[in-house]
């Protein structure tokens, strides 16, 4: 059990990512609402002050624009915090981009609980939900520097609109070098026989450490890095259930319609059955506290997610000596 | 293009506009009545747009915000030669890409519209990237007046000043009505010249079923350097046909037979006046 070094914030590692391709590409513009600061992309606008677009504080024309300046040609990504962005702008992000199928790049930033002490305004626990049920916007969400880096340059090529999903806390390192990132293709980082852990964005570290601690129990956990949404890795996920007794979806968003409610129904159109938990933040009131402290309540922990891992393989086992 | 062309041109297309509707039983009769002589004269006249050059990045764009009144714009596009007339046939019918808002599956749109208040951000868009890569071309786009009690026009007009876009024309049908009745007593949008020129337009005002008139106004383009322009255009909903202008109850409605029989009379009548008008000049 190696320690995973820590990184850098996954916004920055965005910010420095696309100021590189800025710098090799005139056609990178990043379109912000008031909101460079909070993206990180204050130095971004410094060094290329004619590839940074203010649009104030204006969620629904940012989103518009961004499409006039994609169907223009430039490679656009519009940038705001997930929680305006997918909510007041969401009939833009719907009809200027996915429906007119402009390939803006949409990134929502501090998404989540980032910004988890300053309240339900503040949080965006719906986007994927929401975004799920648009045709033709490809959604990532990256776990680490490694991930976000790699999403941001395939993202600048990509033919199809995508949605962008960062935080704002430092993220350790969770690949190990040489590892392959695709959008669309879901990262095994862990094999084991046990419990399989499927995560999305900075829920992927948890479910690592949990793998970890179970580890020292003699249980052994798969761990799938499932950092694209759309299109959905199937193949990977059934893979990976297949080979587990028990599993564990883990994500940064509301337990209605996001990852695990998408990876059940996946699982029971093929009749593949497992105990199953999703964990994530629960259809309740929201608790506010700092992003770790609303994992932790939530059980999006080392601890928490082990011991839901520990009670599905018991229940499993009590099932199979009462059959 | 000169003037008589463009009307007759606009009493086929008032012809073309309710025969779609009346074939599918459906569609928005009222706005697309209203917005069509602005339509023709941005596409005969103004707007350096074409079927050959609609791939070109030097094309000149136009947005067409009130979606609903897609009837107008097929009317127009299939004038033009950017699909056959023909195929209008299918309009509102299972499976056809002339659905009953525009949509880029149409050769010759640009973007999918039809949600109210979006145009004029995409609009802005275009015009800015134009700016940014030292482009000439020009874009417009039009919104009802009902629409403009969406917020985001407000945003939308806020950015065009700021970045300057003197090569956006923004134009409004101010027909006075919508769906619910008149414009003022659903929510009030006077002293609607005044706030459009505080939210930085150079602005003309307009009749726009005037073809002369239009024509002119788009000549003076853009109004201001450094300016968006705004041309506001008074017109009348349901233009053309005489038990059709300014009721509201015709927003959407679908002539009957009977009613399609005196609107066509109408139509025929007015190219009547129009042959007695020009075969003396």
């Amino acid at each position: 059990m190696q320690p995973y070094n820590l990184g850098k914030p996954n916004l920055q590692a965005f910010a420095d990512t696309l100021l590189e391709l800025a710098e090799n590409d005139p056609d990178i513009l990043a379109v912000t609402s008031d909101s460079r600061g909070s993206a990180r992309l204050g130095y971004f606008g410094k060094q290329r002050p004619q590839q940074i677009i203010e649009m104030g504080i204006a969620e629904q024309n940012l989103v518009g624009v961004s499409a006039g300046l994609a169907a223009a040609g430039k490679k656009v990504f519009a940038v705001s915090p997930a929680c305006f962005l997918t909510t007041r702008s969401l009939e833009q992000i719907k009809n200027d981009i996915a429906y007119s199928d402009q390939p803006v790049k949409v990134v929502g930033i501090s998404a989540g609980v980032s910004y988890g002490a300053l309240g339900t305004t503040h949080h965006s626990l719906h986007d994927l939900a929401a975004l799920q049920a648009f045709y033709n916007i490809d959604i990532v969400v990256p776990a680490d520097n490694f991930e976000t880096e790699q999403a941001v340059r395939q993202a600048a090529q990509h033919p199809r609109p995508v949605y962008l999903r960062f935080g704002k806390k430092a993220m350790p390192d969770l690949h190990a070098p040489g590892t392959q990132f695709t959008i669309g293709k879901a990262i095994l980082l862990r094999e084991g026989a046990d419990v399989a852990f499927i995560a999305i964005g900075e829920t992927v570290h948890p479910a690592l450490l949990a793998a970890d601690r179970l580890a020292a129990q003699g249980i052994t956990s798969s761990v799938l890095s499932l950092h694209t949404l759309r299109p959905l890795d199937e193949e990977a996920i059934l893979e990976t259930v297949q080979n587990c007794r028990a599993l564990v979806t883990v994500e940064e968003h509301s337990v209605n319609g996001g990852l695990g409610s998408r990876v059940a129904s996946l699982l029971m159109q093929h009749s593949l059955f497992r105990p199953m938990r999703i964990v994530g933040i629960p259809d309740a009131y929201t608790i506010t506290g700092s992003q770790v402290e609303v994992f932790d309540y939530y059980g999006i922990s080392a601890e928490g997610l082990a011991g839901t891992a520990i009670a599905l393989l018991e229940r499993n086992s009590d099932e199979r000596r009462q059959s | 293009m000169d003037i008589a062309t463009l009307e007759f041109k606009s009493i086929q297309y008032r012809r073309s506009i309710l025969t779609m509707i009346k074939e599918a039983g459906a569609g928005h009769t009222g706005g697309s009545l209203s917005c069509v002589d602005i339509l023709n004269v941005l596409y005969n006249h103004v707007m350096k747009v074409n079927p050959g050059n609609f791939r070109s990045p030097d094309r000149d764009r136009y947005i067409h915000s009130k979606g609903h009144s897609v009837e107008a714009l097929y009317t127009v596009l299939t004038d033009c030669g950017f699909f056959p007339a023909e195929d209008l046939k299918t309009f509102c019918k299972l499976g056809s890409h002339y659905v009953g808002h525009p949509t880029r599956k149409v050769n010759g749109i640009e973007q999918n519209t039809g949600a109210l208040g979006h145009g004029l951000s995409v609009a802005v868009g275009l015009a800015l990237a134009a700016k940014i890569n030292g482009q000439g071309y020009r874009v417009f786009t039009t919104m009802g007046d009902g629409e403009l009690t969406e917020g985001s026009i407000w945003e939308a007009s806020m950015s065009a000043a700021h970045y300057k876009l003197d090569n956006l024309a923004v134009i409004v049908d101010r027909n006075t009505l919508q769906i619910t009745g008149r414009t003022e007593s659903v929510m009030t949008l006077e002293p609607l010249a005044d706030r459009f020129r505080a939210f930085g337009f150079a602005l003309r005002e307009v009749d726009g079923n005037n073809l002369s008139d239009l024509v002119e106004v788009f000549d003076q383009l853009p109004f201001q350097i450094g300016k968006p322009s705004l041309v506001l255009a008074h017109t009348t909903k349901g233009k053309g046909i005489s038990f059709i202008e300014n009721a509201v109850d015709w927003h959407h409605h679908v002539p009957s037979d009977a009613e399609m029989g005196i609107a066509l009379a109408e139509l025929s009548q007015a190219e009547a006046n129009w042959q007695a008008t020009y075969a003396t000049v």
